[in-house]
């Protein structure tokens, strides 16, 4: 099974019927697997806070969101994800695309990734890292996590992990 | 008319439905005016309550209104092409256009020079756009209920506020009072 289809499996799973989605390379086939499922409406976002509203609507309405996004969104939605996200304490599993770690190939991508960790610890978001495929197999329990304590959970999934740029 | 006597107006139209309210004194003004365990009222995050709306509006059947204002969805404007091709017949965009940044002390946005919110969003592709003067806000809404088809209603008024008390009720409650209003 493809890695793509086990991560969406893990969500689905989790009843996570709702996800809003900003576009990036390395997660291009996890979106394309959750644009496929019956289980799951998808919803692209033009910008991650949006998505975060929308996220939040989803959860006022009975159904379990995820958001999945850039690590770059950080950087765009610390407001939202402490006046709405954690003021009102809803959870949101983000799965993110960690750019800017090991084969990186685009050097402004680093400097985003090098506050990425600090930005979110000191937003006191539980944050995994996913650097070996095998990391993955938390995926399960760390949604369970989220939906268990009502926070906004990060999964930061690097280059190594999607098995870097293609011929990088 | 300014904002605070358009909610007194469409109170009544809005008790009935779920309703999502913008941040700052939209929300106060609602919360002061008729409370209701139906009503979302967002204590930061300016722009999102049409996201917010959509998202709830796609998730269940009740119709849901976001109470939005000219400032707040053009500091989110790509929430238009997002609610054009997502269509949720339950819901409703309704802003209120004051042409200002009220909660800030009345600074005036392009909605009250050159740019028009209705036009922004038939150019985005919503089907349903209606624009109209604050004395016609409640019939606007009304039909837009009835019609079960998503609308965004833009009602043009005058800039001005009230002396309202801020909003002391814990987010949490806000949110689990209105969980529970969803699923009643």
């Amino acid at each position: 099974m493809s890695i793509h289809s086990k991560i969406v499996d893990d969500l689905v799973a989790n009843d996570i019927s709702f996800v809003t989605t900003v576009p990036c390379k390395q997660l291009a086939g996890v979106i394309d697997e959750v644009d496929a499922r019956p289980e799951i409406h998808h919803l692209p976002a033009n910008k991650e806070d949006e998505g975060m509203g929308l996220c939040a609507g989803a959860f006022l309405g009975g159904k379990r969101p995820c958001i999945i996004m850039q690590n770059t969104a950080i950087g765009v939605t610390i407001n939202t994800l402490a006046t709405l996200t954690q003021f009102y304490r809803m959870p949101l599993p983000m799965l993110i695309s960690y750019r800017g770690e090991l084969r990186e190939p685009v050097a402004c991508q680093v400097e985003m990734a090098v506050h990425t960790k600090a930005l979110l610890a000191q937003l006191n978001i539980p944050t995994y890292h996913f650097h070996r495929e095998r990391d993955a197999d938390e995926l399960d329990a760390i949604l369970k996590y989220t939906f268990m304590c009502n926070k906004p959970v990060a999964i930061l999934t690097d280059a190594s992990f999607w098995g870097g740029y293609g011929d990088q | 008319m300014i904002r605070s006597e358009i909610l007194r107006d469409i109170a009544p139209i809005l008790r009935d439905h779920l309703v999502i309210c913008n941040i700052g004194l939209p929300s106060q003004e609602l919360h002061m005016i008729d409370d209701q365990p139906g009503n979302f009222y967002m204590l930061g995050t300016m722009g999102l309550s049409s996201s917010i709306g959509l998202g709830l509006a796609l998730s269940q059947d009740k119709t849901v209104i976001s109470i939005d204002g000219d400032g707040s969805v053009l500091t989110n404007f790509g929430t238009l092409p997002t609610i054009a091709n997502n269509v949720a017949d339950n819901y409703i965009l309704l802003i209120i256009d004051n042409g200002s940044y009220g909660s800030t002390g009345d600074q005036p946005t392009y909605t009250g020079k050159k740019t028009s919110l209705a036009a922004v969003a038939a150019a985005c592709g919503c089907e349903n756009v209606v624009e109209c003067p604050a004395e016609d806000a409640g019939t606007a809404l009304r039909a837009a209920i009835d019609s079960r088809q998503m609308t965004v209603i833009v009602v043009k008024c005058d800039s001005g506020n009230i002396k309202v008390p801020v909003i002391t009720m814990d987010p949490v409650v806000i949110r689990d009072r209105f969980m529970k209003a969803v699923q009643a």
